[in-house]
């Protein structure tokens, strides 16, 4: 059974908060929630189906359907990190194709920031009953010194620079000084990228994602109740999702889960990444952005570095506009989690509805793709085709 | 510039009764790692079950203690002092996480030699690093 064409994504919302001190996170989930429905011209009582992952408190669905008040008869909490959401848009349409649902809906909320955690230099244990705990624990793995290997060996293999991924950070820049809600909208240069404080090598503040609090949500909905509605209407053509681990030992840094996940989404649409007009591409370093390009097809293995200097990613610019809200590095990060929100600004490209200075001419297809968990252990990888229709 | 490596304090790992002989092994200063009779395939971090033929007929087996650096980052911000997280491929041919030490992080190179040393951890058993030759 395929998904192509069986599900469309009929309402989004963005929470406009980065600093959420006076909210609670249920609230947030509740807000954002609220904010995708009245976009879709949908109520809480046509939701009959609801998805979360790990940021949602307490026991997930059964704790936020609760504090929701939904009456749904699908959840699905499957977690693979800040990848998770665009996971969900995949398994949404397969239980609306199923006849499991006909209104789903897809909530991130996180408040990272009012709680002042240091999301990216901690190492974090899961438990030590986490199979892995013992043997890495120890090491002190965090989320940016476990990204920034994946940039070394990139270098070491194929002569990638700081300042080549310098470019993507530049990229997202020129999108967020058009997004009044984005943390950083000043534009930056390659030089004032590669001349950040240092935070684990090659990786500078720069190539850093920020640290945001806020949320969004996603209503995927059956084609009957998508076409009942008043929105631009977007497909959903295509699904992939893949986990790439340590292999038993036989760690291979040189290529991320995007590998899989691309081409059975790309196959399921029945396109090709050429045919890609707009890419949301999760950023939560700019190693992710430059690994995840190439596994999908967009460039030749190795050849990231160069596919992205210059303005390519820039819109208007370059061949492959990319996150033109501002993304994960200047943007927003709810929940250190960036994959909702890469779908969030597909659905605007598709709609014609991104900020003027960044929409993308005839945008008809989009991909959103996203990783989640750690670059340089295990991952994973989620990929969504959308089609304005 | 230089960069030594300092010493932190490392987190304890706790042994659970698949990891037992590790750990004992790791007090005796010794790094194991696991082989498969069934499939042949070498695997780490150590499993019971071999995670490439589901066999159940593994065995701890010594490594030599021989490596070289797959890739490493020096962690210099958010931290108490800087370190240098890093995979390293063994010479019988499986890569583990594990630091660099008793070295100038700022001299640390992708394809260098490195030979096996334990540090102590936090009230339990030591762990394996790699000091350049």
């Amino acid at each position: 059974m395929s998904i192509n064409g069986r599900a469309y994504i009929a309402g989004i919302f963005e929470h406009p908060t980065r600093k959420a001190d006076d909210k609670s996170l249920a609230q947030l989930h509740a807000e954002v929630a609220k904010g995708a429905l009245e976009d879709a011209g949908l109520g809480k009582q046509d939701v009959d189906g609801y998805f979360c992952a790990g940021d949602a408190p307490g026991l997930g669905p059964l704790s936020m359907v609760d504090y929701l008040g939904l009456k749904v008869r699908h959840v699905d909490a499957t977690d693979t990190g800040g990848s998770s959401y665009i996971l969900h848009v995949g398994h949404a349409a397969e239980a609306i194709a199923a006849g499991k649902c006909r209104v789903a809906l897809i909530t991130l909320a996180g408040r990272p920031r009012a709680m002042g955690q240091a999301t990216g230099t901690q190492p974090r244990n899961l438990g030590m009953a986490t199979p892995d705990a013992a043997f890495e624990f120890p090491y002190g793995p965090t989320t940016a010194n476990m990204y920034a290997m994946v940039a070394m060996r990139h270098m070491h293999e194929f002569g990638t620079t700081s300042e080549q991924l310098a470019w993507i950070k530049v990229a997202a820049s020129h999108h967020a000084q058009w997004n009044p809600h984005a943390m950083l909208k000043e534009v930056v240069t390659v030089e004032e990228v590669v001349n950040s404080p240092m935070i684990a090598d090659p990786l500078h503040r720069l190539d850093c994602c920020v640290i945001s609090d806020g949320g969004g949500a996603i209503i995927v909905t059956h084609p009957d109740v998508a076409k009942s509605l008043k929105r631009p209407r977007v497909k959903i053509r295509g699904a992939g999702e893949a986990l790439k681990h340590q292999m038993g030992g036989r760690i291979d840094l040189t290529y991320s889960g995007a590998a899989w996940s691309g081409p059975v989404a790309f196959a399921e649409a029945g396109v090709k990444p050429a045919d890609i007009k707009y890419a949301s591409i999760y950023d939560s370093f700019t190693i992710t952005v430059l690994m995840q390009i190439e596994d999908l097809g967009f460039c030749e293995k190795g050849k990231g570095g160069r596919f992205v200097a210059d303005g390519n990613l820039i819109s208007g610019v370059g061949k492959l506009p990319f996150n033109t809200d501002g993304g994960g590095l200047c943007n927003n990060h709810p929940s250190n989690r960036g994959g909702l929100t890469k779908v969030l600004e597909a659905v605007r490209q598709l709609r014609g509805e991104a900020h003027p200075k960044v929409q993308v001419k005839s945008c008809d297809l989009a991909v959103a793709h996203g990783t989640g968990g750690q670059l340089g252990s295990r991952h994973g990888s989620a990929t969504v085709i959308l089609e304005r229709e | 510039m230089m960069a030594i490596a300092q010493d932190r304090k490392i987190p304890a790992p706790e042994p659970n009764p698949e990891t037992q002989a590790f750990w004992d092994a790791a007090a005796r200063g010794q790094l194991l790692f696991k082989r498969c009779t069934a499939c042949g395939e070498l695997h780490y971090y150590p499993r019971a079950i071999c995670p490439f033929c589901f066999s159940d007929k593994t065995e701890w087996t010594p490594a030599s203690g021989k490596g070289k650096i797959y890739s490493y980052s020096v962690l210099r911000r958010g931290a108490p002092v800087p370190y240098a997280i890093a995979y390293v491929t063994l010479a019988e041919g499986v890569t583990m996480l594990t630091n660099i030490v008793d070295c100038d992080l700022d001299k640390i190179r992708i394809g260098q030699d490195v030979r096996l040393v334990f540090k102590p951890t936090d009230g339990g058993p030591p762990v394996a690093m790699f000091a350049p030759v």
